[in-house]
């Protein structure tokens, strides 16, 4: 789960780590009231969306009066932002950071990750800091540098020092700088992060280190050992419909095409997506109704589906495993009389209980186009799309 | 022969008493594998369609000898689950668990391979092992399975059945079946089962189901230019998936651009491994290696 830059750093702050100060604004009058509360100028208006890239993209801005805050607030809220990291729907912003200017000296950039080929968490530090690092690390590799900690023994005042070392920091600051990567990584494990990142991490005019751009991404699966932080969660940052599939247990993620899949497993919910593409279509989702899908979420799936208005054709792609077809069958059945499904549904299933499935199917009149392979179930509704 | 379970194989299934554990339990037994023990706390006595239930994992071992263990334990305490059996002495433990937090799984990786580097942990996240006509040790339909001599490994469960299927309707049976799993920290990679399969005298060739996220398959394509002298068909799910989508696992997921499945097929082609982009000619592909017709 992403949260939002003010939510980071309120974590940020709860651990004592060098955050400047600043207030979320949901309207032009609290974005002024922060302004004032905060008392100084320059002031920075940061739009809050669940991407990087903002400065460039023009959400990020500077303020020096409270008639520029209310303009730069009026132009933001609710405008799409469009970063190199939000495709080209952009994300809505809802809401603004209001926070006191840094004059700022040098940047930094530190992040906390899994190294997966590794299995052990990795820090990495550079002093090509606000640059994306993903740049860097393409074009100059070797101006970061890293730490892989072993778990058993965590990130120690040494090894963070070394980094900080290495960082080339002025030396009054190595112990600060330390004991921030030491903190950095206490959050990322006790908070269950999948991702801590400072960039950058700012070294100011008059000698101090602070964080000016802060960003968490927390492991799903260990959400439920912090409320806390799922009360974060922002549902305009993701498609109404992903918003809808989550109530139902269902992983839909809504992409561009005309075609959409609705796939037991995440593997072959993949799979038929790159199927589809092979055939000559276009998937207009992802959606995995998983193993234990029971014939209310299929119905769930259809309806989520069906208001998508790009979809011209349905391909359903079930192995029955621990998902029994009988079951799937039940699913569309009940589905077929709750919502008015108006384009073609292609149907392959196949495993547990296929027979039965595929006689209730029969029985029950409705007009489905059946695929014995996926390939062939792909091509057919790739053909129905087009007629549609 | 086979690698990692077979006939004589015994299995303990921990959270045998929940609704997933009694179940599997039941079908992995109905399909002749040697399910001899089961583990709730607090449920010692009790028995799941015949199988005797007990308190600890160590107690099931000495009791019955078991030397597999099949976890369905909630997310919540399946990482302690693997450590129990780890330290009871189970050598193969095959967690079908999703959900397990990433950081509950750095700790237990690490445990298993400084103290146990002979255990093998297959998944978390993942649909298990089967031998056909041996051993079922996980949640796969058995049907769709046939004894032979291809090694299938797979990050994912549904498309480990498909390419299984495959192979059966054709008439191309397995050696043995292993569902890595999709998350993060997998207790086994591509390159562990490779190397079984590769050392493994009744296995002719290798299916490898891989997806996007991480670089175990560019590792793997590593190990296959350096160890594997078997044919390897290979085939990666997610062509046409997003950056920055997490595409169900946790460990599907394009990040900071890399993990693409145009990488992976890149690594794999080098290293000498035939590569399919449709998934429904996988059976079609490995009959043709096995004839020696590509």
């Amino acid at each position: 789960m992403k949260v939002h830059e003010h939510q980071a750093k309120e974590v940020f702050r709860k651990y004592g780590l060098p955050v400047p100060r600043g207030y979320p604004a949901f309207d032009v009058k609290e974005a002024v009231e922060a302004a004032e509360e905060l008392g100084t100028w320059p002031v920075v208006v940061k739009a809050q969306i669940h991407a990087g890239g903002r400065g460039k993209a023009g959400g990020v801005k500077l303020a020096r009066s409270i008639e520029e805050v209310q303009n730069i607030a009026a132009e933001l809220l609710g405008k799409k932002l469009v970063t190199f990291q939000t495709g080209l729907e952009g994300l809505p912003v809802s809401r603004l950071y209001i926070e006191e200017g840094t004059a700022i000296d040098k940047e930094y950039y530190v992040a906390i990750t899994l190294d997966r080929s590794k299995s052990k968490p990795i820090i990495m530090v550079s002093a090509a800091g606000g640059m994306e690092i993903e740049e860097v690390a393409a074009t100059n590799p070797e101006a970061i540098i890293t730490h892989t900690i072993e778990p058993f023994v965590g990130l120690r005042s040494y090894h963070a020092r070394e980094l900080a070392l290495k960082l080339g920091l002025p030396k009054n600051l190595l112990n600060k700088a330390a004991s921030l990567f030491i903190t950095l990584y206490k959050i990322y494990i006790e908070l269950d992060a999948s991702m801590v990142e400072i960039n950058p991490l700012v070294l100011t005019k008059d000698g101090n280190l602070v964080i000016l751009d802060a960003k968490i991404d927390f492991d799903d699966n260990g959400l439920f050992k912090h409320p806390e932080i799922m009360e974060m969660d922002d549902p305009t940052q993701i498609s109404s419909l992903e918003v809808e599939a989550k109530k139902y247990n269902l992983n839909y993620i809504k992409l561009d095409g005309n075609i959409a899949c609705m796939v037991n497993g995440a593997g072959l919910a993949m799979s038929t997506m790159d199927t589809i593409k092979l055939a000559g279509g276009e998937p207009a989702n992802f959606l995995d109704v998983g193993g234990s899908a029971n014939a209310t979420q299929i119905a769930n799936a259809f309806k989520i589906i069906l208001s998508d208005p790009n979809v011209k054709a349905i391909f359903i792609n079930i192995f029955g495993g621990i998902l029994r077809c009988d079951r799937l069958a039940e699913g569309i059945i009940t589905a077929a009389k709750e919502v008015s499904i108006n384009v073609p549904v292609i149907v392959r299933m196949e495993g547990t209980n296929v027979e039965l499935g595929k006689k209730m199917l029969q029985e029950s009149g409705l007009p489905l186009i059946t695929a014995d392979t996926m390939w062939e179930g792909a091509l057919k509704a790739v053909e129905a799309a087009n007629k549609q | 022969m086979s690698v990692l379970v077979n006939k004589n194989t015994k299995v303990v299934v921990q959270g045998i008493t929940g609704r997933e554990g009694s179940f599997h339990a039941t079908q992995c037994k109905a399909y002749g594998t040697q399910v001899v023990a089961g583990v709730t706390p607090g449920k010692k006595g009790e028995n799941v369609e015949g199988i005797p239930v007990f308190d600890t994992v160590n107690e099931a071992v000495k009791e019955t000898g078991a030397n597999c263990s099949l976890i369905f334990v909630p997310p919540p305490f399946a990482a302690d689950a693997i450590l129990e059996a780890v330290d009871a002495g189970i050598k193969t433990v095959i967690c079908i668990t999703e959900g397990i937090p990433v950081n509950d799984m750095l700790p237990v990786k690490q445990y298993i391979k400084k103290y146990y580097p002979e255990t093998v942990l297959i998944g978390p996240n993942c649909p298990g092992v089967i031998t056909p006509e041996e051993a079922k040790i996980g949640i796969m339909p058995g049907h769709i399975f046939k004894k032979g001599n291809v090694g299938i490994v797979s990050r994912s469960g549904t498309l480990t059945y498909e390419a299984a299927y495959q192979l059966t309707t054709r008439g191309v049976g397995q050696s043995t079946a292993v569902g890595i799993g999709g998350d993060p920290i997998p207790g086994t990679v591509f390159a562990d089962v490779l190397k079984w399969f590769q050392d493994d005298p009744e296995t002719e060739a290798i299916v490898m189901i891989g997806e996007i996220g991480g670089t175990a398959e560019e590792e793997a394509a590593e190990f296959i230019k350096s160890y594997v002298k078997k044919p390897v068909v290979a085939y990666i799910a997610g062509v046409t998936a997003p950056p920055g989508k997490r595409m169900g696992h946790a460990g599907a997921i394009i990040a900071g651009g890399k993990g693409t499945a145009a990488e992976k097929y890149k690594a794999l082609e080098s290293a000498g491994a035939t590569t399919v982009k449709n998934p429904s000619i996988i059976g079609e592909t490995v009959e043709k290696v096995l004839k020696g017709n590509i």
